[in-house]
């Protein structure tokens, strides 16, 4: 192993430590007996009790996650759908101003995408609750899944799907049949990515949920503002833990992918004539 | 007594044969560039049919078009009879083996051959025992439960192969079926290649851009150039007849003599090549008229070589050796002229240990006779 300069170790302390500094500080007042979230008093676990039997907060968790799935498989949907003909249909009219709308949702400000979500529902008369905070996830995340599924779409190697017909297949048979299990771990890859955005959004929840439904982020900023809570604190700490097991869990089987691709490829040119 | 017309196969000269495959008067334009220009062809069945060219000329353009990829500008493409413009590739009895392969990754060698019979709601027996025939007609039985990525290249072609036969189709297109194989391997499987093609007649067409293949494997040859076909003809009569200098370029090695044309006697000519030199003389059935520009190509191997002045030979030439090519069975001698045009001139290793007395700044002599060269007029 190459020893690192110290120049090189101060700079990596310092990023991590930005980084990671604000997390431990709340993982570790989760754990705190006290009432006082700045004021170590003592190792407990009761916040984490007190939080499940919090109804409120449960309610909250049920919803996100019921609003982050519908969502998220929408966006999946019509952002696959998106960027198959974005990338597939060749030149059209008008070509360059679609892609241009599609990804336009990624840099626009989240207050105005909400605001005209919102104005939009009070046209339409609906009334603001679990449906309209999924259309309007649906809405920002399919551009994000569109732009990762249309990356793995231009390297696809397009005789595969010229092979297919060549061979009997329609259009969709070869989409369903050659395409899609191909491009799966892009399409799912955008599904995790709709899921997360839908789970951690503040801004265009909280213009579109209503009375009847509150999201968790929503829920945590309404009670931080009542001051901040040990729940709270073991709250996030859960999301924490959730999302690094996710993390870990995705990256050690493509490790182990790429590892069994190594030792097919190997066993290939063994057995090769 | 034996018939011998009946062995050899050539149904293109046949007038009553009806062709497999008709080109007519086709045109495909790309925007403004025009990737086939006019062109008329036909292909007979059974034939094993190779359109070759450098890239660009307009042969896989050509081959999209069969296998319904890309439609005609204009012009009509028949294939049994019927204009197959309009049909989609999924319903055409056409059969494509793809130069990357395009075999499907992620579904095992057997699912790959199955693939385009499961399409035809064929019975799952019937299925597995085509596949099981395919599997053994190529050789892959060992291999069947295999993904692509678990098997070699060669063996990545021969499942392509397999996959692109296993529905019987009329014609069988390859795009640059060996291109992507070493050279060795190449040239077992271009025998493969031929065998395949005989037990299943099928008709083939295949694409390339090596010569060696093209005269290895092809009933009849096409050289095209910039969306045009040059020459159709069967591999022997391209290399000995070719009908321009390109084709004769494009086909193994040749020398190029630029001269101007005097006839001298039937089918004879003296052509005068450069200034101070005796006139070449050359047989030929093209006629010349006095006067004409005229290219005799002429192949190396069937230039002789001499220490002394060759005694009764139609052309004869003094040179110096300039360079030798040696191939093992095979030399090269690039002889240079007084003039200092540079004629290749080809000799066949018989013997191994042989007495090599040509070498460098010897001076030698070069001789062919009046029929080893084509006199061509453009």
């Amino acid at each position: 192993m190459k020893r690192l300069s110290w120049f090189n170790v101060t700079s990596l302390t310092l990023g991590f430590a930005f980084l990671y500094i604000p997390m431990i500080i709340l993982i570790v007042y989760s754990f705190n007996a006290g009432k006082l979230v700045t004021v170590w008093s003592g190792f407990s676990t009761k916040w984490y009790g007190t939080l499940f039997q919090n109804e409120a907060f449960m309610n909250a968790a049920w919803v996100t996650i019921k609003v982050a799935v519908i969502s998220s498989t929408f966006a999946t949907i019509l952002g696959t759908m998106a960027a198959y003909v974005l990338v597939r249909g060749g030149r059209f009219m008008g070509r360059t101003l679609f892609s241009g709308m599609i990804y336009a949702p990624l840099v626009m400000p989240e207050v105005i995408t909400g605001l005209s979500l919102l104005l939009l529902f009070i046209g339409l008369g609906l009334d603001r609750g679990v449906i309209t905070i999924v259309l309007a996830h649906t809405t920002f995340s399919m551009c994000y899944v569109s732009v990762v599924v249309s990356s793995r779409l231009v390297s696809f190697d397009r005789s595969l799907e010229e092979a297919a017909l060549d061979l009997g297949s329609s259009p969709w048979e070869a989409f369903r049949l050659v395409t899609l299990p191909i491009i799966a771990p892009a399409v799912i890859s955008g599904w995790l990515l709709a899921f997360t955005l839908s789970l951690d959004d503040l801004v265009i929840a909280s213009f579109t949920s209503g009375p009847s439904a509150t999201t968790l982020p929503i829920k945590i900023f309404s009670a931080v503002r009542l001051g901040v809570s040990p729940e709270i604190n073991a709250l996030s700490t859960i999301m924490i833990a959730i999302v690094t097991v996710g993390v870990i869990s995705a990256s050690l089987v493509s490790k182990r992918n790429s590892l069994r691709a190594q030792k097919d490829a190997q066993a290939a040119e063994r057995t090769a004539e | 007594m034996h018939n011998v017309s009946q062995t050899v196969f050539a149904p293109w000269d046949d007038p009553d044969k009806e062709p497999l495959i008709q080109f007519q008067n086709v045109t495909k334009k790309f925007g403004e560039f025009v990737a086939i220009d006019d062109l008329t062809l036909d292909i007979y069945a059974q034939e094993f049919f190779a359109l070759l060219g450098p890239s660009g000329c307009g042969k896989t353009t050509m081959m999209r078009m069969l296998a319904g990829f890309e439609n005609p500008t204009s012009g009509t493409m028949k294939l049994a009879g019927q204009d197959i413009a309009d049909v989609p590739p999924n319903k055409r009895a056409v059969n494509m083996m793809f130069q990357s392969y395009a075999l499907f990754p992620h579904l095992s060698i057997w699912e790959n051959i199955a693939f385009g019979l499961k399409r035809d709601k064929q019975s799952k027996d019937q299925i597995a025992a085509r596949v099981d025939e395919m599997l053994k007609l190529t050789r892959l039985e060992k291999f069947a439960q295999r993904k692509p990525h678990q098997i070699s290249g060669g063996q990545r072609q021969r499942v392509a192969l397999a996959r692109s036969l296993a529905k019987a189709p009329k014609l069988l297109l390859l795009d640059e079926p060996l291109g992507a194989l070493d050279k060795k391997l190449r040239q077992d499987t271009q025998f493969e290649l031929m065998d395949i093609q005989e037990t299943t007649g099928t008709t083939f067409v295949i694409v390339t851009h090596d010569q060696e293949e093209a005269m290895t494997v092809a009933s009849r040859v096409a050289v095209m150039d910039e969306g045009r076909i040059i020459q159709v003809s069967t591999p022997a009569a391209i290399y000995e007849y070719p009908n321009s200098v390109y084709v004769a370029d494009f086909i193994g090695e040749v020398n190029i003599i630029d001269a101007t044309a005097k006839p001298a006697g039937k089918d004879e000519y003296h052509l005068d090549w450069a200034a101070g030199e005796a006139p070449i003389l050359a047989a030929s059935e093209r006629p010349f008229s006095e006067g004409q520009k005229a290219h005799l190509a002429i192949r190396p191997e069937k230039i002789t070589i001499t220490t002394d002045k060759p005694k009764d030979a139609s052309n004869a030439m003094q040179g110096k050796v300039l360079d030798i090519a040696y191939l093992g069975n095979l030399s090269t001698y690039h002889v240079q002229l007084p003039g200092g045009q540079i004629i290749k001139a080809q000799t066949a290793n018989t013997r191994r240990i042989a007495r090599r007395d040509i070498t460098w700044e010897d001076p030698v002599w070069i001789s062919w006779s009046a029929t080893a060269g084509v006199l061509l007029d453009q």
